[in-house]
């Protein structure tokens, strides 16, 4: 068969190029995703945790509803180790648009006992349970989340609309076929929906669009002088969280951050990206995955973000 | 396993790598089909490998559980099977979404799964895809399973087709075979409706790299274009820009602020067609007809807004409008009704029965339904057409009569893919039952099967 390579240009094309700009693509989707949930749900909220992707989440629900305010509260799950720069970035925002912050704290279920400190110390998956508690008992049934398909094998099965169960389980061998642009909200009394609307963003393209629409995020994402120590093959901040141990000696380093999460195993990488281009330029180059740089509890073992998920974890 | 080794030492990432940094790209949605074998995964692990998709980190878990397993060398499809029960089981039972880059354009690929529940799969990915890449084993050629897929890829309009012939080098890189294979694909996409120009054929070996990103010189009679050439040069048109105007309302947004105490906006994704301020336009399914006083954008007012992009329009005129009402082109408007015929791809468990009681969520609309009639149903594996079978179960397809409680306003599934489309769920759980698509002809499924 011939190669085509002079195709006919299409009439409608031709006159003025519609070139669907790869960031307009993904907003107008997230915004449809947004504007559906708000229209389906009747309690929905927004997972954040401060991080650049629920910051990025939150400025898209922004302009999905202007000049009308974003009709949904914000919960984030504190789990005490927490860093003090993003908390201080998630009161100043909440703050600046007017919104309504509920946080379940970790600390509370471990100091009344219905959760016990880890061995290792880590906090992260301890967040499951005061996450499912929360959703419960302010009746959410929708709950937006940051999460990106190209984090991570198992949230690449992940849908937009993603049905739980009344205890919170992600079934990936019962989930829902997407279709369209027709997302199903229909849930029995007691499951929930967990909404992702950046799924088909990368990290790359969250950049992009923090450069292109100036969005402010926490410092902690670009370089600064900062006390570490090396741990795993990651550098880690001292804190309530262990550390550092007699073995590990303290270095002071020019550092940034990929992903903020709990300070027990989010890990920082020596940067000099000092600005938002500096950043996509180092993103670019990388050859490691934002989690596989910085996620010490993605290496527990091969499936542990898919365990943690079908256990209700994001 | 062996052709696995040789991929993984060819995938592991050169350091310090000059990388383009991408600036203003366009985004295009494709999926791929294609049977167990031929060699699916080893082509998008290219794909994403070379567009520098698989990171260094990600090669190093492939490795770790290889050993872990007691292989003596890594497998590969361990990078993209991501579920512990498809790792366990060494299937992919799931769609995935996988994303790679270039300097040119983003891609956002629906990578389904080959095995024999391919309706479903082919389906989901289909929707959404601009184009499409099936695999073919170059010594096989065009089996019943291509012709299948491709009339899946057809029924639901993905515009369109490239045919992979894979492991060209298996067969000496012959130019008769690929143009043997060529030829006969060709003919069976023209029954199926699609013109030459909209269907490329490439001679690749996924596995040594021929014509996948760089155009190889053991196939020095092929003109054409690599396979990463062609997607990132085909033209990509979302939907057409000259379709009538159609916006089904998500959201009514009323802020009620001393800034803007009288601003009612009707919230949508512009499903066809372009919206213009000043625009006549009336709204469905009740009527009522005005005059767009303004185009709201997430970035402020426009003059303008084109499909696919999310909107909010303001009326000349106080409508009472709510979620699901549609705003269309007045000069050119769907029809209204409470009864039509559709093509229905069954994708659940439970099979549908006539005059089964279902939900049909059309644009932001979900009514309750009746299915009255099923006239057709298409059998894939005997490539065959039923007249009024009993019902449609799991990956099958047939065309069926709804009856809606409420009017709606619906468009030819070939005229618009948003707006000619719906899913049917169940009122009982709530879960998804089938895909459906009005109006359409079962032709694609005929010429199949006529062949």
């Amino acid at each position: 068969m011939d190669q085509n390579l002079d195709l006919p240009e299409d009439p409608a094309t031709s006159e003025a190029p519609p070139q669907v700009d790869n960031l307009d693509a993904l907003e107008s989707e997230a915004i449809h995703i947004f504007r559906e949930v708000a229209g389906e749900f009747d309690r929905p909220v927004i997972l954040f945790s401060g991080g650049k992707d629920s910051t990025v989440l939150l400025h898209l629900a922004l302009k999905a509803f202007r000049p009308a305010p974003v009709p949904f509260p914000l919960l984030h799950v504190d789990t005490g180790h927490n860093f003090e720069e993003v908390l201080q970035f998630r009161d100043e925002l909440v703050s600046r648009h007017d919104l309504r912050l509920v946080v379940a704290r970790v600390q509370d279920w471990i100091d009344d006992g219905r959760l016990s400190e880890r061995p290792d110390g880590t906090r992260n998956p301890l967040q499951t349970q005061p996450l499912l508690e929360a959703i419960e008992q302010n009746r959410f049934d929708a709950v937006f989340g940051g999460g990106r398909r190209d984090e991570e094998r198992a949230r690449a099965k992940e849908r937009v609309f993603s049905l739980r169960d009344s205890f919170g389980q992600w079934d990936p061998r019962r989930q829902r076929p997407e279709l369209w642009n027709l997302y199903n909200g229909k849930h029995r009394a007691g499951e929930h929906m967990r909404v992702f609307p950046l799924s088909n963003w990368t990290e790359l393209d969250v950049w992009r669009y923090i450069q292109r629409e100036k969005i402010e995020l926490a410092k902690l994402y670009y370089a600064h002088r900062r006390e570490v120590f090396y741990r795993d093959g990651m550098w880690l901040t001292s804190g309530p969280w262990g550390g550092p141990r007699e073995d590990e000696d303290v270095h002071e380093k020019t550092v940034r951050y990929r992903t903020v999460g709990d300070g027990s195993c989010t890990g920082a990488v020596e940067s000099e990206a000092y600005t938002v281009d500096d950043v996509i330029a180092e993103v670019a180059a990388s050859h490691l995955t934002e989690r596989g740089a910085t996620r010490a509890d993605d290496r527990m073992s091969e499936a542990a973000m898919e365990d943690r998920k079908r256990e209700g974890y994001f | 396993m062996s052709d696995e080794t040789e991929t993984l030492t060819r995938f592991a990432p050169d350091s310090g790598t000059e990388v383009a940094l991408p600036v203003h790209t366009d985004l295009l949605r494709l999926a791929t089909a294609g049977s167990v074998d031929d060699g699916k995964s080893t082509l998008v692990g290219r794909l994403l490998h070379d567009t520098k998709s698989v990171l260094a980190d990600q090669l190093d878990a492939v490795h770790r559980a290889s050993a872990d397993r007691g292989l003596s060398t890594p497998d590969l499809s361990l990078l993209v099977d991501g579920l512990r029960a498809e790792r366990e089981q060494g299937i992919t039972i799931d769609v995935a979404y996988r994303y790679f880059a270039t300097g040119k354009r983003t891609f956002v690929l629906a990578d389904t799964p080959g095995h024999v529940q391919y309706t479903r799969n082919t389906v989901t990915g289909a929707s959404t895809a601009q184009l499409a890449v099936l695999l073919v084993d170059a010594r096989k050629g065009v089996v019943e399973q291509t012709r299948r897929h491709a009339a899946v890829l057809a029924l639901l309009g993905v515009p369109r087709l490239v045919l992979a012939i894979n492991k060209i080098d298996m067969v000496d890189f012959d130019e008769s075979v690929h143009t043997a294979i060529a030829q006969d694909f060709a003919r069976h996409a023209r029954a199926l409706g699609y013109s030459d120009e909209n269907v490329v054929t490439v001679p690749v070996s996924a596995l040594h790299g021929d014509n996948v990103v760089e155009r190889s010189e053991r196939t020095p009679w092929y003109e054409g274009p690599a396979l990463l050439e062609h997607l990132e040069t085909v033209p990509v048109a979302p939907d057409p820009h000259d379709a009538p105007f159609r916006l089904p309302v998500q959201y009514v947004i009323r802020p009620r602020t001393a800034e803007h105490p009288d601003y009612r906006g009707y919230a949508g994704q512009v499903a066809a067609g372009v919206v213009n301020e000043g625009d006549e336009v009336v709204v469905l399914p009740g009527g009522a007809r005005s005059r767009v006083s303004m185009v709201d954008t997430p970035d402020g007012p426009a003059q303008s807004a084109a499909a696919g992009r999310s909107v909010t329009v303001l009326l000349e005129d106080d409508l009472d409008i709510a979620r699901g009402d549609v705003i269309v082109a007045a000069d050119n408007q769907p029809s209204v009704t409470d009864e039509f015929d559709a093509t229905v791809c069954w994708l659940a468990e439970k099979p549908l029965s006539p005059r089964a009681k279902v939900l049909i969520k059309h644009g932001a609309r979900t009514v309750q339904a009746m299915a009255t009639e099923l006239a057709t149903r298409f059998d894939e594996q005997e490539l065959s057409s039923v007249d009024a079978p009993e019902r449609l179960e799991l990956n099958e397809i047939g065309k069926v009569r709804f009856r809606t409680s409420e009017s709606l306003p619906i468009d030819e599934y070939a005229a618009s893919r948003r707006t000619g489309s719906f899913i049917v769920l169940d009122p009982s759980d709530g879960s998804t039952l089938a895909a459906g698509l009005i109006g359409v002809p079962l032709a694609p499924l005929a010429s199949a099967v006529t062949r």
